[in-house]
């Protein structure tokens, strides 16, 4: 069955079995490898993409129900939120293997297009679905605070 | 030095037909080996010389200046988070005088002959490549400097190499690096004498801390490319449902419902070696596809019979109360001296306890995948392995094809652990790749793969007793250790554990007690059992420092003060036979003996910096609570003291962690800052939540759900790294970094619990013991 979305503010058409999870589909059919598979069942966060500017996990996002809607991966992330985030993620070195952190960048600028100034305790709601085995998490969370800061300028 | 064209310089870039173009042949020679010689009297190599294939130090293998001025540095240690694609070129772009800026990192492929020992694993890249790498860069920075002079006809005593220039002092002359890379390319490397290295005041970059990943901007942005992301237009995608129970293999199978699957282009069964299975495939049926989706559903419709074979009575509950009985009788004696037996019947008070630690998988986000290609004959391998020369040498016999033919390429690790030194899933696309006339293959293992057949850190039962005297100080120590070793994936009937696993904190404890026994008591292996990040450090740290507790509380005493009169006075211990009764001399993380012995010192010294920096003894409120614990492992000394809160329905939160290291000198501080990190928070996670259990020969955690890992939440609020001690000279031993991290949180953790409740957990994880 042919589905058609935008990805990063492209248009994309594929065919594929409408049950096929957005991830297989942006990393095997799209070639967009920043999105990463963890666990497949919702539980890692490391597959996070914007689906009409909402983050979702896509291991677990049949590609038939984003028929028709805008898709935000890791490689077109933009905007203030997202370039303060990254820029931050950088500057305090948050990332140790890097390999959640496409799936945390996308959860935290999430987090700060809904919540400027984010507490400790927003923090916790939004980003306990993204595990980071290198446990990174002392500095992501240092890293949303300073990006928030950079924001209000 | 040699030119090098700029397009073979990107991150998973295949070095291996680099050409060199000038200056190569009779000039080249290998360095000979280390400033200190870490060969003994004994005429025993140790550290980086008594690796396989040894250290290599070749400047024209590492580094390379174009003409346009980049310098390339290739790093020939896999990147799995410690940073060490960034540290280790960092240290030979800082004794070339390079400016970072115009530095490219190129990845090696697994090539030991060429490039020495690449199995990144035990804590030792900087370790043992820190003082090669320098000589290499100050090696290379000397050619420049001769190929300067040469040009002016002036002394080489006369010019200088100042960031990525040469300059002739008395007249102002300068020559870029660039300039200078064909004509350096002919100057000989200098022989050792005629190298010479930066005075640590001289330094750019090494133990600044200045320079951020090499990787980040790719990281950030979605592009950098583990072995997961490795792609090729014709791929095919497989997974495949291995036996179930460690051991076992497919009876019978039909395919057919999975064939009818949409993209399922093949189904091939594989081969089940028997154990012990080392770093082979396990076997099984694989399904290839367009798709890793098409081959996940094909997978799910096979229809497969097992023979479980003989581990399928595995159960973990009934395993830790046999290894709890074992660890009330006498087992094999592997260190003693002093008579504890007689101590103990005289000894004022006796107190004994037993501490159980379940097996923890690796977890790495990205789970073991590899891709693999078989094209006239040569194989191409593309994975984030952490031991690429283990999957050369496997894949070499596996194809039955010449050495030359293999080529496995490193790609950025998705998290290691200690997993993916383990190449058994690259063997399993170079299989599946052959199955297919050579098409490149790649092989995903889900979440479900990865937890079901990892091979897992150890179990451990740990029975400690010690005889304490009127003042309540120790006068006997019986430890005795329970646990299946690692050795059991190379060879049948393993029932002992290795030297090295002994070595790892159970025979070197560093306490001073009168009279002292430490015994192993047998335990066989029914899983497959490997390397986890500081491996039997684990249970050890966690038995040997709740028991110090344990004592300080039975002698009515400070912890933190107990723990320090028990190391006792600053001494270098040296463990020898017949005092160990090991077959083996003391293992002592492959390092020398006197250079490396255990220094009570810097155990005293992060012990007491960890102790003032969290405020010991301050006061708390109700329900909180701090512990310490301290511990050598990888030569490396850390201690760490852990505040808990427990509410009144036993949840636990951790408002801090301060943690002390000393690891000789500092090459990336902030590098060790970010593992010390990362170590404490994998410490918590094993003490608190994680653990993988077996029913009927089968894991019973099979994604995060069952196998829990420690989340933003949960994870400590605070922690504070102390670096303790930066050797300023540069020339101390280097200690590891990766893995001493995490030993004292277990302990530290159990200890604040205890302090905050009363209640002392002698089992991890404590998450289902804290409710009542
Ligand atoms: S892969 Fe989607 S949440 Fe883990
Ligand atoms: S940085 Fe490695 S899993 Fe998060």
């Amino acid at each position: 069955m042919a589905i058609t979305f935008n990805v990063n503010g492209e248009p994309r058409e594929v065919d594929v079995d409408p049950n096929t999870p957005l991830l297989w589909v942006l990393r095997d059919e799209l070639g967009l490898t920043g999105t990463k598979f963890g666990c497949g069942v919702a539980q890692c966060g490391a597959c996070t993409v914007f689906v009409d500017g909402m983050p979702q996990r896509s291991c677990v996002t049949p590609v038939e129900l984003i028929n028709g809607s805008d898709i935000t991966t890791i490689e077109g992330v933009e905007g203030p939120e997202a370039s303060a985030i990254q820029k931050a993620w950088v500057e305090i070195d948050v990332p140790q293997c890097g390999y959640c952190q496409s799936g945390q960048i996308m959860s935290a600028v999430a987090l700060l297009r809904d919540i400027s100034d984010p507490t400790d305790e927003d923090i916790d709601g939004a980003m306990t679905g993204n595990i980071c085995r290198c446990a990174t998490y002392v500095r992501i969370r240092q890293a949303i605070k300073n990006a928030a800061a950079e924001l209000k300028g | 030095m040699t030119t090098v064209a700029n397009d073979v310089l990107s991150d998973i870039t295949n070095v291996s037909r680099r050409a060199f173009t000038l200056g190569l042949g009779a000039s080249v020679f290998v360095l000979a080996a280390g400033l200190k010689p870490s060969f003994g009297a004994d005429g025993q190599a140790y550290g980086g010389d008594a690796m396989p294939h040894g250290l290599k130090e070749d400047p024209l293998v590492f580094l390379s200046v174009a003409e346009d001025g980049t310098v390339s540095i290739i790093c020939h240690r896999s990147e799995m988070g410690q940073g060490i694609r960034t540290s280790l070129p960092m240290v030979m772009a800082d004794e070339l005088d390079a400016d970072w800026s115009r530095v490219k990192i190129v990845q090696a492929p697994g090539d030991e002959p060429t490039y020495g020992n690449q199995n990144t694993d035990g804590s030792r890249s900087m370790r043992h490549h820190f003082q090669p790498a320098r000589r290499m860069g100050a090696a290379a920075r000397r050619m420049l400097e001769e190929a300067a002079a040469k040009t002016w006809n002036v002394p080489v005593e006369e010019v200088e190499a100042v960031n990525h220039e040469v300059i002739h002092k008395a007249t102002g002359r300068k020559l870029g690096y660039g300039a200078l890379a064909k004509s350096a390319a002919e100057m000989s490397v200098p022989p050792r004498e005629k190298i010479s290295l930066k005075k640590p005041s001289q330094f750019r970059y090494i133990g600044k801390g200045k320079i951020g990943l090499v990787d980040n901007f790719d990281i950030t942005t979605g592009r950098a490319k583990y072995g997961i992301d490795t792609r090729f237009d014709d791929m095919l995608y497989a997974v495949i449902v291995r036996p179930p129970v460690y051991g076992g293999k497919v009876a019978k199978f039909d395919a057919t419902e999975a064939l009818k699957v949409p993209g399922v282009v093949k189904v091939v069964e594989l081969e089940s070696p028997p154990p012990p299975s080392e770093f082979q495939p396990l076997g099984g049926i694989a399904v290839i596809a367009s798709n890793t989706w098409a081959a996940i559903q094909g997978r799910d419709k096979l229809d497969i019979t097992w023979d479980h074979g003989p581990n399928a009575s595995y159960s973990t509950d009934i395993y830790h109360a046999d290894m709890r009985a074992t660890a009330q009788k006498p087992g094999k004696v592997v260190r003693s001296y002093g008579d504890v037996d007689a101590a103990m019947k005289t000894a004022a008070k006796r107190i004994t306890a037993d501490y159980y630690i379940p097996h923890h998988a690796h977890g790495t986000i990205e789970p073991p995948a590899a891709v693999a290609r078989i094209v006239d004959g040569k194989c191409d391998v593309w994975g984030p392995l952490q031991d690429p020369q283990a999957a050369r040498d496997r894949l070499v016999k596996l194809l039955g094809i010449a050495y030359e033919d293999v080529t496995v390429n490193v790609t950025l690790l998705g998290g290691g652990f200690g997993r993916k030194s383990k190449p058994d899933f690259a063997l399993e696309a170079a299989l599946l790749s052959k199955a297919v006339d050579g098409r490149p293959v790649k092989v995903t293992w889900t979440r479900e793969d990865d937890l079901m057949h990892d091979y897992l850190n150890t179990t451990a039962v740990e029975h400690l007793e010690a005889g304490l005297d009127a003042d309540g100080k120790p006068v006997a120590w019986l430890h005795r250790s329970v646990a299946p070793s690692i050795t059991s994936i190379f060879k049948p009937g393993v029932k002992y554990e290795a030297p090295f696993e002994l070595g790892m904190g159970l025979v070197d404890v560093p306490l001073d007690v009168p009279n002292l026994r430490v015994e192993n008591g047998e335990a066989e292996a029914h899983t497959r059992i490997g390397w986890f990040r500081s491996v039997t450090n684990v249970p050890h740290a966690f038995a040997i420092q709740s028991f110090v507790a344990e004592l300080a509380t039975a002698a009515g005493r400070d912890p933190k003060d107990y723990l320090l009169e028990l190391i006792g006075p600053p001494r270098r211990i040296t463990l020898k036979l017949p005092e160990l009764k090991t077959d083996d001399p003391w293992w002592n993380y492959g390092e020398h003996p006197e250079t490396y012995a255990i220094d009570t010192g810097r155990l005293r010294r992060v012990t007491e910096v960890v102790a003032q920096a969290s405020k010991w003894g301050r006061e708390l409120p109700k329900g909180r609570g701090l512990g310490i614990a301290a511990h050598r492992s990888f030569v490396t000394y850390t201690a760490a003291v852990v505040e808990v809160e427990v509410d009144g329905g036993g949840r636990i939160t951790i408002p801090r962690v301060d943690i002390a290291v000393d690891c000789g000198p500092q090459i990336n501080p902030e590098r060790i800052r970010s593992q010390m990190e990362g170590a404490v928070i994998q410490g918590v996670s094993l003490a608190t939540v994680s653990n993988i259990t077996f029913r009927d020969g089968q894991v019973e955690q099979t994604n995060f759900d069952g196998f829990e890992l420690t989340r933003i939440d949960a994870a400590p609020r605070e922690i504070h790294v102390h670096l303790v001690a930066p050797d300023e000279t540069y020339e101390e031993p280097l200690g590891g970094v990766g893995e001493p991290g995490v030993p004292p949180i277990a302990p530290a953790l159990v200890n604040a619990v205890f302090a905050a409740t009363g209640k002392r957990l002698r089992e991890l994880p404590i998450r289902d013991q804290m409710a009542s």
